[in-house]
């Protein structure tokens, strides 16, 4: 039986990440673990994050967890989502400035004020509802339509140094990068976990991925 | 291409059961809650909100039991509202699987703990619900406030400026429902909610009213809402989730189909 970690550092609610990677596949030992070694010891990796960026960086260097991410990131699966995409990055512009964990070199910036839609109705922040997702080839969108739609809850978004790491768009109203890839590292933006029928199709792949592109 | 605009029903609970009072009275029966989830996730829900209705301490652990199974089996965000008053009440819900909880009269006592719950969980989410009644004479200037006890209490807040103060102390998402409208089938106040949706940044969920499609249309195109919340049309079956998507779609609204 294979298994995943998901990391608990004591941000939040981690039940629907796990209820999620359960249902999407029922065969794999789903554990909610904050011990390095059983992060070190799991075939997979996830690593979630709501909240802000500074409190999730200060729990993962208080517990030595952010050493445990860059080790896990040398070495196989693992699959950043929302703020476990954005601490994936060198810094953010969140609470001042924020060091990140340098994985994915860029930066975090935040949504400008007075975005419009075509319409010229005020966009809102933060970025909340079913946006569409434009992807290129990488096992983590097998079976998954181009321009479905997922789930989004977020104000900062990630803008990668090198743009070939970006594996998927979405526009808000101009595009960022909604997904990361590189290597056995995949990181989105948006949350799988609340994105029904496809965010459990990517979570399905996720659990089937040998971290090979 | 472009952030669609959600459509989310809404589960009025008491004792373990869906219940939709029309004003506040005649309680009609419309079904186990988890069951009626099930439903409107297969139907195409953006997101589902349950609100406790009684507030109490044992239907607020009933509340925790229909979340629990809800989030095992259904992947899209929830939201839980009704008697939130303490971190606790938060923390408790988000444990059983909530996205988001909904705090009411609890932000009118005491607004701090709005801040004090944003700070602690996320912007994300903390959704301040507002309930705003009109209080100007036909003819006037309008003028909304705020209300608590079912729309029963005046408090004297004006609603505008309730719902800017709400964003700064951190809410997330405002759902403003109006207690004019609340059960009577007539539709949104649609100049309440454009007025609320114009003055803050963060999402507002139109709220109080619907009694058929064009109203849930009517609430995106001429309230600015980025989101329209319903109960009674989807209970009884009038009208499918997926019917209500097609519907707004057909009109030029961005749509998740």
């Amino acid at each position: 039986m294979s298994s995943v970690a998901v990391i608990d550092y004591g941000m939040g609610n981690l039940h629907s990440i796990a209820k999620a990677l359960q249902y999407a596949a029922p065969h794999v030992d789903v554990q909610v673990v904050s011990d390095p070694d059983l992060i070190l010891q799991a075939d997979r990796v996830v690593f979630p994050g709501v909240g802000a960026m500074r409190d999730c960086m200060q729990a993962l260097n208080h517990s030595n967890l952010a050493n445990v991410i860059k080790e896990v990131a040398k070495s196989k699966p693992l699959l950043g989502i929302c703020l476990g995409m954005q601490a994936l990055l060198t810094d953010s512009e969140e609470n001042g400035s924020t060091q990140g964990l340098d994985i994915l070199p860029g930066h975090v910036v935040h949504f400008s004020q007075s975005l419009h839609d075509a319409q010229g109705n005020n966009l809102k922040i933060p970025h909340m509802g079913w946006n569409q997702v434009h992807f290129s080839s990488h096992p983590l969108w097998d079976k998954i339509q181009q321009n479905s739609r997922f789930y989004f809850v977020h104000s900062y978004y990630a803008v990668p140094n090198d743009t070939t790491l970006i594996s998927a768009t979405t526009e808000y109203p101009t595009a960022f990068a909604c997904a990361l890839a590189r290597e056995n590292v995949f990181a989105v933006q948006f949350h799988p976990e609340k994105s029904q029928a496809v965010g459990l199709q990517l979570l399905n792949n996720f659990l089937h991925w040998d971290g090979q592109v | 291409m472009s952030l669609a605009k959600r459509i989310i029903p809404c589960l009025d609970v008491a004792n373990g059961r869906v219940v939709k009072g029309v004003q506040f009275v005649d309680i009609r029966d419309a079904g186990d809650p988890v069951e009626v989830a099930r439903r409107y996730d297969r139907e195409g829900a953006d997101e589902i909100t349950f609100l406790d209705i009684t507030a109490t301490h044992d239907n607020r652990d009933t509340m925790v039991h229909v979340v629990e199974q809800v989030a095992s089996e259904v992947f899209i965000p929830l939201t839980v509202g009704g008697g939130i008053k303490t971190l606790d009440d938060i923390r408790r819900m988000l444990n059983a699987g909530a996205d988001k909880v909904g705090i009411n009269s609890a932000a009118v006592f005491n607004p701090e703990f709005v801040r004090e719950a944003a700070q602690r969980f996320g912007s994300q989410c903390i959704v301040v619900a507002i309930d705003a009644k009109k209080v100007s004479s036909a003819g006037d200037v309008n003028h909304w406030e705020i209300f608590t006890h079912g729309g029963r209490k005046a408090t004297g807040i004006d609603a505008i400026e309730w719902a800017k103060k709400m964003v700064d102390y951190g809410a997330g998402e405002i759902l403003l429902t109006s207690m004019d409208r609340d059960g009577t089938r007539e539709g949104f106040d649609l100049l309440l909610t454009r007025a609320i949706s114009e003055a803050v940044t963060v999402p507002v969920i139109a709220s109080g009213g619907v009694g058929n499609l064009d109203h849930l249309a009517a609430g995106v195109l001429e309230g600015k809402a980025d989101a329209v919340l319903a109960a009674s049309i989807f209970h009884f079956a009038e009208y499918t989730i997926q019917e209500a998507k097609q519907h707004l779609a057909s009109r030029g609204i961005e749509m998740r189909l």
